[in-house]
């Protein structure tokens, strides 16, 4: 899963703004514990892959993000102590003694699983719609090295994975008894070794050694810019209000309290509205 | 005004016995394309690095004399100093592009440089402008053909516009077409903008018709420094490895050898020895080409045998993907050497991927006489034991030249790429070298597990000098088993093959006789053929002479 140029509206959008969106949209997953407000950040970030193009990359972090979010339904529901409401008596189990299962454990480990799964979700829009190089200039005004060898350090793993894939292709072609693990980890980690000097080379002859600080860049602010910069403060904006102001309640111990008024279907609602209304400009996106 | 000074340098990597470069004294002008000739470990690529500053800066080791780029001393300027005033450009474009697409690869060392964001965009622009490379700006590297990422390469080379840029073998791992683009590019931009490029190269032929200078290196020392007719000349007498096969073609009819096919056909037509026009089929002339097996026999037709390897109707189709292999139907008899050629991503090393089971077809079928051996491209994926007897068997080392106590209890990652290349196909064949094609034919797949039927190679020949590709086509004419090579390499294909097969988007588009396929084209066609305009199919120098010397006795005749 790789950023790609296409030829969407959060993609037209500058790094900075694309960021911040997605930045605004973990924000209101860590924020926000009403399971009605929570699902409505999961839906924004879902349907702003879809809107982004993205839909079926993320599609496939969700894959891999659900049978984690549902260990930590599992975890919690076991270890917890918490909670009133005895769904399930398991008695006592090796390890983690006494154990009965309540409906409040089983419902925050439920909002813990969707937040994780929604933070997942958060990253791989960040990582498939915002253009990894643009962030490497928006941060080398800070740290220059230290955002490059973040972005080295990235963009070496598929490299890594395919050099990978070639020693095992190799191997596969030795007649006989197959090598040993620690003989292949013994050539897989010189391989790694070369590679790292090509590319420190390569670097140094692109003038990376005496990187200047970069001046300002005055590029003009798209719509687009201005779009996601403004929804992502608007969400954020909304989120804070709302915690601040209680609107969207929530607590699962003792007992279970999580209400669906007017005031937590208005903060949802609000929130898509912000995180998808981007989307609906379409004008000069083609790439 | 001189853009590049080697004055008397002497250089030792860290840990070597010997220099890489002796007493080397170099100077090139502003403006000028110079090739830098030589065998491998002649000290080519050591001589860029010293100019890039890499050494010694970033390797280390003992240096003694002074480089002067651009009026920077190397020996008082970084590599990163260095880098305004010179372009560099590797011969793995893999692991020299570093950002994730086309434009900010390009803009990287002019960001490095604290340019201004217009600066910079100017620099992208006119970078890709000059190599052709507007339309791939917001294409992410990853996605990048080997061609495409190597110009992507070149431009982040020149984006800066240095004063010189220096190139390690930047063809070799491309093919003939690309190849010759690239090239045509670097003379382009010497011609446009004065630019200074200094070129390591083996494949001569491909880039002497554009340089004005050629500097020949012998262990480390600069053994010739001339023009390129002057360079040729020099080489039939000092330093024949180096000879291109149009040079030797001339040299066999006493003729001064030139750089370019155009000019050895003026050449030949001033002394009257290459009649005009010439016959473009080549069918008037039988050609000097004698087919023989393995062994050196004459081959003799009777009833075709089992195939040692055979593809019916192979497709292979990538999940939510391109289609790769397009219902490739080719069959290899035993003892049978035949070379597969064709551009970049026309399905070569898929092919052979499929022959060695690495790959399964998603329709159509392969079918083996017995073990297929593979040597993929990196033949260090191979090496993974301490010494060279532990890698493979004594009769598979014995097979490829390394037998002997001067190699088994060396390192093998010590080795030269010619000797990597032989271990490597010396543990891809086993312990029963040469019993496959004996025994394969018409066995079965499954009981005659073991024998090696067919022996397949992937781009054997990237980066190797003439001397070590003579070496491995006469390895590869000694084995008894099938021999099946991907190559962009026609003088190499017409070296070891009896039969070319040429693949396009993924299917045969040629198939036949290697003097057929290989004299009768352009790109996939050897200098001696399009010298002579593939007349009598003849592919190398030698054969050549003997068309010649039938044409004229045809003209007097006449």
């Amino acid at each position: 899963m790789t950023y790609r140029p296409r030829s969407s509206p959060l993609h037209a959008a500058r790094a900075g703004a694309a960021c911040a969106y997605c930045l605004a949209l973990a924000f209101a997953a860590l924020t926000l514990s009403n399971p009605v407000a929570l699902g409505a950040v999961t839906v924004a970030v879902g349907a702003a892959a879809i809107g982004a193009q993205v839909g079926s990359e993320v599609r496939r972090a969700a894959l891999v993000a659900l049978p984690l979010a549902m260990t930590i339904v599992l975890v919690n529901a076991l270890v917890s102590r918490d909670g009133l409401t005895v769904i399930v008596r398991l008695g006592d189990l090796p390890v983690l003694g006494h154990t009965d299962i309540t409906l409040e454990a089983t419902a925050y480990g439920a909002i813990l699983g969707l937040r994780a799964f929604t933070l997942i979700l958060c990253g791989a829009l960040y990582t498939t719609a915002v253009d990894p190089d643009q962030v490497l200039r928006l941060f080398r005004r800070v740290s220059f090295r230290s955002a490059l060898t973040a972005t080295l350090a990235t963009r070496m793993v598929p490299v890594l994975v395919r050099d990978a894939r070639r020693l095992t292709d190799a191997q596969r072609c030795r007649p006989g008894r197959p090598p040993s693990r620690v003989q292949l980890m013994r050539a897989a980690t010189s391989g790694v070794l070369d590679r790292a000097l090509d590319v420190a080379a390569a670097l140094e002859v692109r003038g990376y050694g005496v990187a200047h600080r970069p001046p300002r860049s005055h590029k003009p602010y798209s719509r687009h810019d201005l779009h996601f910069a403004a929804a992502a403060a608007a969400v954020i904006a909304l989120v804070a209000g709302a915690r601040l102001g209680d609107l969207v309640p929530f607590h699962a111990y003792p007992s279970l309290y999580a209400p669906v008024g007017a005031s937590v279907l208005g903060v949802s609602i609000g929130l898509l509205v912000c995180a998808l209304l981007p989307f609906a400009d379409r004008r000069g996106i083609e790439r | 005004m001189n853009v590049l000074e080697f004055d008397h340098v002497t250089y030792t990597y860290p840990g070597a016995s010997a220099p890489a470069l002796d007493n080397a004294t170099v100077q090139i002008e502003a403006g000028e394309l110079v090739v830098l000739a030589g065998a491998s470990g002649s000290g080519k690529s050591t001589l860029l690095r010293a100019a890039s500053g890499l050494v010694p800066h970033f390797h280390g080791g003992a240096f003694a004399g002074r480089v002067v780029v651009a009026g920077m001393d190397t020996r008082e300027h970084g590599v990163g100093e260095l880098a305004s005033v010179v372009g560099t450009l590797f011969q793995d474009p893999e692991t020299q592009v570093v950002m994730g697409t086309v434009r900010a690869e390009l803009a990287f060392p002019l960001e490095n440089r604290g340019e201004s964001p217009s600066t910079v965009a100017r620099g992208v622009e006119e970078a890709a402008l000059a190599l052709g490379i507007a339309h791939l700006l917001d294409r992410p590297t990853g996605e990048l053909s080997g061609g495409e990422l190597q110009r992507a390469a070149l431009g982040a080379a020149l984006a800066g516009r240095p004063a010189l840029v220096v190139l390690d073998e930047p063809t070799s791992q491309l093919d003939p077409v690309a190849g010759d683009e690239l090239i045509g590019l670097l003379r382009r931009c010497n011609e446009d903008s004065d630019t200074t490029i200094v070129l390591a190269e083996h494949r001569l032929e491909r880039c002497l018709g554009a340089a004005d200078r050629v500097i020949a290196l012998i262990d480390g020392r600069v053994a010739c420094d001339a023009r390129p007719d002057e360079f040729l000349a020099w080489a039939a007498g000092a330093a024949t490895e180096l000879q291109t096969p149009g040079a030797k073609l001339l040299s066999g009819v006493r003729t001064r050898p030139v750089p370019g096919v155009k000019r050895a056909r003026t050449a030949l037509r001033e002394r009257g020895l290459l009649p005009e026009p010439i016959d473009q089929g080549g069918d008037s002339v039988p050609s000097p080409r004698t087919r023989t097996t393995a062994r050196g026999g004459i081959v003799h037709r009777r009833r075709a045998p089992e195939p040692a390897l055979e593809f019916t109707r192979v497709w292979h189709e990538l999940p939510s993907g391109p289609t790769i292999l397009r219902g490739a139907t080719l069959s290899i008899r035993p003892g049978e050497r035949v070379a597969l050629m064709g551009r970049n991503g026309a399905g070569k090393s898929t092919l052979l991927r499929h022959a060695a089971g690495l790959m399964r077809p998603t329709r159509g079928r392969v079918r083996s006489a017995g073990r297929v051996a593979l040597l993929l491209q990196n033949p260090n994926d191979y090496l993974i034991h301490e010494t060279v007897s532990q890698e493979a068997s004594p009769g598979a080392l014995e097979a490829v030249g390394l037998a002997g106590p001067a190699f088994a209890d060396r390192h093998p990652r010590d080795l030269s790429g010619g000797e990597k290349q032989r271990l490597a196909l010396a543990i891809v064949l086993g312990d029963d070298v040469g019993a496959g094609a004996q025994r394969g034919a018409g066995a079965d797949a499954d009981a005659d597990e073991g024998s090696v039927a067919v022996v397949c190679l992937d781009e054997p020949t990237r980066g190797m000098d003439r001397g070590r590709k003579g070496d491995l086509a006469q390895l590869l004419r000694g084995l008894d088993a099938a021999v099946l090579v991907a190559t962009h390499d026609p003088e190499f294909a017409a070296a070891f093959a009896d039969r070319v097969v040429l693949l396009a988007d993924g299917a045969p588009i040629a198939d036949g006789p290697v003097e057929q396929v290989l004299a009768g084209g352009t790109y996939f066609a050897t200098e001696t053929a399009r010298i002579l305009g593939g007349a009598g199919h003849a592919l190398t120098p030698d054969e050549g002479l003997v068309v010649l010397e039938k044409l004229l006795a045809a003209e007097v005749i006449a």
